[in-house]
């Protein structure tokens, strides 16, 4: 028997990554708020790798610190080995990645949600959501009726989810918990689109029944840096990941093996992500490749489960000890938890606003895998900005909407937004233009003045950020003005790097750019070097070094952001704009572009099609200006 | 809102007596400065609004021609922006010249119907007029998108998206060495990428080449004849106007006459400056010596040198020799009914083309040789040639960040700024042919490399 149980302000469905940064940003905003989750024991639950960050995610977690998000924070907290990727390859791509205490983090997260004021936590299936007037009704499976001006979809692979192992398949959320199949029914009988999508993982085995010494050793970084701008001690490395390989052997039990998954079967309809190949897929596509590498990663410093990175499959469980077995390390391996794949019900993100909001139920927000995006990294920044924009619309302030130039959180949503995706959308650096301006070092620069108007920085966070940009500012300034003369000293240290020696003085930046420096080697020379910290002496570095690629970027992002502020009314209509070719206008219809800016990042729209755009919107305007 | 600077050619291509480049926008006063210096050493920045000043343009230190230079101020100009206006002799090539001498100070070149765009925007003209410029806007929109979409695929098309796929293919190498840096990848040849890249420029170059090839084609070439007095430049003049179509143009410029003339020799046309003296039967004007003819030679892009074989070189023959070392000519050796005295190996290298006043001999060697050394004749008629000035701007600026990212490459600078110039090139080449930029990286990156989690 229904039942009516309270009125909130937002409502989040689904306590994973995206719905935690949604439910605390909301009620940190001042909105009275509420986190659905099918088990209380599992809010922040990581079901496939423990680990946060990773290239372009590391990028994600410290913008979404930067704005005042709880996740990398979280992670610092309990990090059991970190490592900055791609140190060599340059700044744009350096990203943090940690081990993650899986069940540390869930209960990290589970008391911040907890303690959250202005949010209650409950545990309950949403069985049912329908308008109410201007609101918005739900209904859990024991009949409490919920009001709501808001609500947030952050469903995961809960919402329809249905496991594959082999022939086998049953309707499941992830690690055994129940799914979300009635609410799936009443967004459908809603009228929201909904569509499959699938993922998987592997298995999870007996870190005794590993034989270590076959494997090589992958060892966290000496010298580790956090993900949080506000956490002060650096991570500890606790715990060792190791890495083996596929060979001959489990190609061949594979690939014999094929026909029974489920995937090879037919009986997947869900559009698995290319970045995320089970291992049948990459033998069957990649079939010249020798071997394919694993990360055995532990879960947890209280657990002796490992997890086997890379190696995700839908194969039938006695195929999956068979082909584990083959790899050298693992010939007696034991599984805790079987390997599978996972469908589940999400929509086209095309569906969406840039707020988030789906464009045809006001009121309705999604984040994470229902918008079709994958990672944990993804889900959290996704949860953050939808949970900001149904705060600030119910106050009445305007949308927080980030540009493309100002984060990979903003690029994230435009693509989504503007592109849509035809499979689960993962965070690249190569999918950001302005990847040396968006760089992790700086996400604090771009970021946190945002996170101070919206009341998410302290006071402390914010006196020692404009501290470090001051330091910044003054370093550079220095090295601009600072003439280092030849010396034989110097001279020695620059021909030994294979530059050229100085033959009158030279400007400390002028020798910073040059590629066989760095502002380490020139500590020796440089009297006047003040102490800094070594965050500031890395963003002074880099500043310096990629001055003419920065600047290279700085122009189209400047060309970029005029297309932006031109905004295209909501209720344009397309079909009367003179001069619109046909596929243009079905394409600008779909999306509905926000401005200029977006509406030229569609495919199928050329940018005469924008021109004659332009002239319309102008016309409008003067038309009106004339009435 | 603040907008960029754009410029193109403002009065009919053709000739005419005048010709006017138009740049309009912020930065227009600015980059005018640039490329035009006035007589009386005012800046244009310094003149007020409707106001004009006479000098030269240059592009660096060569001189393109002489000009008026005319400044709008914003929002009393044709666009509503600042404006200014080039008024120089309206030879198609000094027009495209000064065209490029401008963008190469900044501006960027107006797409089509841009001015008048701009003009509606900023209330200059009205809707009626606005709307047929709509109207033409999408035509020429509608054919672009044809060609760049494949019903009527180009030899630009397929060979820019040759180059694009090979830049996008190094691109994706970067791109996925550096989105999954934990994966059993092969390591990146630097060899073999600057292998690659030097192969991308090397064509880049190529089509831009063409660009100047096809250029000779459609507006013809400049050149001068000379030679000391009596050698026989009016033979030559009379072979070339006898045997083909020659127009006389004068030309009533602003400072001086000049007059053009212009004759076809085989495919190719010649734009002859100053041949009245040549055509003249005075011998006080044929006596134009080789001191005077010297600046016709720097301003012609082809030279024909004109020497009497039936006699020795002398000090004036050696000194006109010295004069056209460096710049694309032939050798004209005339009176061969006569007999040879000439030494022909003071010519070295020198295409040698021999003619006869009397018999009209030498006209057919005389084509093949300027088609030769224009590189007409090399030129494959099924190769690709860019068609136009927006799309030469587009593979210049390709071939530019693929030389930036070979630099870079070579200076041991991390990949990830290579990584940044490879996406400007393809930017500009997807801009080429019309194409915008979707998951062409990723999309590569998921073919071809076996990564992930």
């Amino acid at each position: 028997m229904n039942y009516f149980a309270d009125n909130y302000d937002v409502a989040i469905i689904g306590a994973g990554h995206a719905g935690i940064e949604a439910a605390l940003v909301s009620a940190k905003l001042g909105c009275k708020s509420v986190i659905f989750t099918v088990s209380a024991d599992w809010i922040g639950n990581m079901p496939c790798n423990p680990s946060i960050g990773g290239t372009a995610k590391g990028h994600l977690v410290r913008e979404l610190d930067a704005l005042g998000g709880e996740m990398g924070k979280a992670a610092d907290a309990t990090t059991l080995q970190s490592r900055m990727l791609n140190r060599g390859k340059g700044p744009a791509v350096h990203s943090l990645r940690a081990q993650i205490d899986r069940r540390a983090y869930s209960g990290y997260m589970k008391h911040a949600v907890e303690l959250q004021k202005n949010l209650d936590v409950k545990q309950a299936e949403v069985t049912e959501i329908e308008k109410d007037g201007d609101n918005w009704k739900i209904i859990t499976r024991l009949g409490a009726t919920y009001i709501c001006r808001a609500v947030i979809l952050a469903t995961g692979t809960f919402l329809g989810g249905k496991i594959f192992v082999g022939e086998v398949n049953y309707s499941s959320g992830p690690d055994g918990q129940f799914p979300a199949d009635l609410l799936s029914d009443s967004l459908k009988k809603l009228g929201v689109p909904l569509r499959r999508f699938k993922t998987g993982t592997p298995a999870r085995v007996a870190r005794d029944s590993i034989n270590f010494e076959l494997t090589e050793e992958q060892p966290g970084d000496q010298k580790t840096v956090p993900f949080s701008f506000s956490t002060e001690e650096n991570p500890k490395n606790t715990v060792m990941c190791h890495i083996a390989y596929t060979n001959d052997e489990t190609k061949k039990v594979i690939l014999e093996n094929l026909h029974r998954s489920p995937l090879y079967a037919g009986e997947i309809e869900g559009v698995g992500p290319r970045y995320c190949p089970s291992i049948e897929d990459k033998m069957v596509r990649f079939a010249d490749k020798q071997r394919h590498q694993l990360f055995i990663e532990p879960c947890g410093a209280d657990t002796e489960e490992m997890y086997l990175q890379g190696m995700s499959s839908s194969l039938p469980e006695e195929v999956q000890i068979k082909f584990y077995r083959t790899i050298k390390g693992l010939e007696n391996v034991k599984i805790i938890r079987n390997a599978y794949a996972i469908e589940y019900d999400c929509i086209d993100p095309i569906n969406l606003q840039p707020t988030l909001e789906l464009k045809d139920f006001a009121g309705l927000y999604g984040a994470g895998q229902f918008n079709g995006s994958s990672g944990y990294e993804e889900a959290a920044v996704q949860g953050f900005m939808a949970g900001v924009n149904a705060a600030h619309k119910i106050k009445g302030l305007e949308p927080l909407v980030l540009s493309r130039a100002s984060s990979y959180i903003g690029t994230l949503i435009d693509d989504l937004v503007t592109k849509g995706c035809s499979d689960p959308y993962r965070m690249m650096t190569s999918r950001s233009e302005y990847r040396l301006l968006l760089r992790q070092d700086n996400a604090d620069e771009r970021l946190m003045p945002i996170g101070r108007e919206l009341g998410l920085i302290d006071d402390n966070a914010w006196q020692s950020f404009c501290d470090r940009v001051a330091l910044k500012e003054k370093e550079i300034e220095r090295l601009r003005t600072t003439t280092l003369p030849p010396s034989d000293e110097i001279n020695e240290m620059l021909v030994s790097r294979g530059t050229a020696p100085l033959n009158t003085g030279c400007k400390l930046d002028d020798l910073l750019r040059r590629p066989q420096l760095d502002y380490e080697c020139l500590a020796p020379f440089d009297k006047g070097r003040p102490a800094l910290p070594e965050s500031v002496a890395e963003k002074v570095e880099i500043e310096i070094k990629y001055d003419g690629y920065i600047r290279r970027q700085q122009s189209q992002v400047d060309e970029m952001l005029r297309l932006e502020k031109q905004r295209i009314p909501e209720n344009i209509d397309y079909d009367v704009v003179y001069g619109l070719r046909l596929e243009a206008k079905e394409k600008l219809n779909r999306v509905r572009p926000t401005n200029i800016g977006q509406a030229s990042r569609i495919s199928g729209v050329s940018p005469a099609d924008v021109s004659v755009l332009i002239i319309h919107l102008e016309k409008k305007r003067q038309e009106k200006a004339n009435d | 809102m603040s907008k960029s600077t754009i410029a193109a050619i403002a009065t009919p291509l053709g000739d005419g007596g005048i010709g006017i480049i138009r740049i309009s926008g912020d930065n227009a006063i600015a980059v005018g400065d640039k490329v035009f210096k006035s007589l009386s050493g005012k800046r244009l920045a310094d003149l007020p609004g409707y106001s004009c000043l006479f000098g030269n343009t240059v592009n660096g230190t060569e001189l393109i021609d002489q000009t008026v230079a005319t400044v709008f101020r914003a929002p009393k100009s044709y666009t509503g922006e600042d404006v200014v206006e080039l008024s120089v002799h309206g030879g198609r090539l000094i027009l495209k010249k000064l065209l490029r001498a401008v963008c190469e100070q900044g501006a960027a070149l107006a797409e089509a119907g841009e001015f008048s765009k701009r003009a509606f925007m900023n209330g200059k003209i009205d809707l009626t007029q606005a709307e047929s410029i709509m109207g033409l806007i999408s035509a020429n929109s509608d054919s672009e998108f044809k060609m760049a979409s494949g019903a009527l695929r180009g030899r630009v098309s397929d060979e820019i998206e040759g180059i694009k796929d090979a830049l996008v293919n190094l691109a994706a190498h970067i791109a996925v060495f550096a989105d999954y840096p934990d994966e059993d990848l092969p390591e990146l040849d630097p060899e073999n990428f600057q292998k690659i890249l030097n192969d991308i420029i090397a064509k880049l170059e190529k089509i831009l080449a063409s660009y100047d090839v096809g250029r000779v084609l459609r507006e013809g070439i400049s050149a001068a004849i000379v030679g000391k007095p009596n050698v026989g430049k009016s033979t030559l003049m009379n072979l070339l106007s006898g045997t083909a179509r020659s127009i006389v143009t004068d030309v009533a410029g602003t400072t001086r006459d000049v007059i053009e003339e212009t004759v076809t020799v085989g495919e190719i046309t010649l734009r002859l400056a100053d041949t009245a003296g040549i055509h003249s039967t005075d011998d006080t004007v044929e006596k134009v010596g080789v001191d005077l003819a010297k600046a016709r030679i720097e301003s012609s892009e082809l030279v024909l040198a004109v020497f009497d074989q039936s006699a020795s070189l002398d000090n004036e023959d050696l000194k006109l020799l010295d004069n056209i070392k460096n710049k694309k000519a032939i050798v004209i050796l005339n009176k061969n009914d006569i007999g040879e005295q000439i030494d022909k190996n003071v010519f070295g290298d020198m295409p040698l083309v021999l003619i006869s006043a009397k018999t009209g001999d030498g006209y057919e060697a005389l084509a093949s040789a300027i088609a030769k050394i224009t590189s007409v004749a090399q030129l494959n008629p099924d190769a690709a040639v860019l068609g136009s000035e927006r799309q030469r701007d587009c593979a210049k600026r390709a071939l530019d960040a693929s030389r930036f990212a070979l630099d870079t490459m070579k200076q041991g600078i991390s990949i990830d700024a290579v990584g940044v110039c490879l996406d400007d090139a393809v930017a500009a080449l997807l801009e080429l042919t019309g194409k915008r930029v979707t998951n062409e990286v990723s999309d590569e990156v998921f073919r071809h490399f076996c990564v992930g989690k």
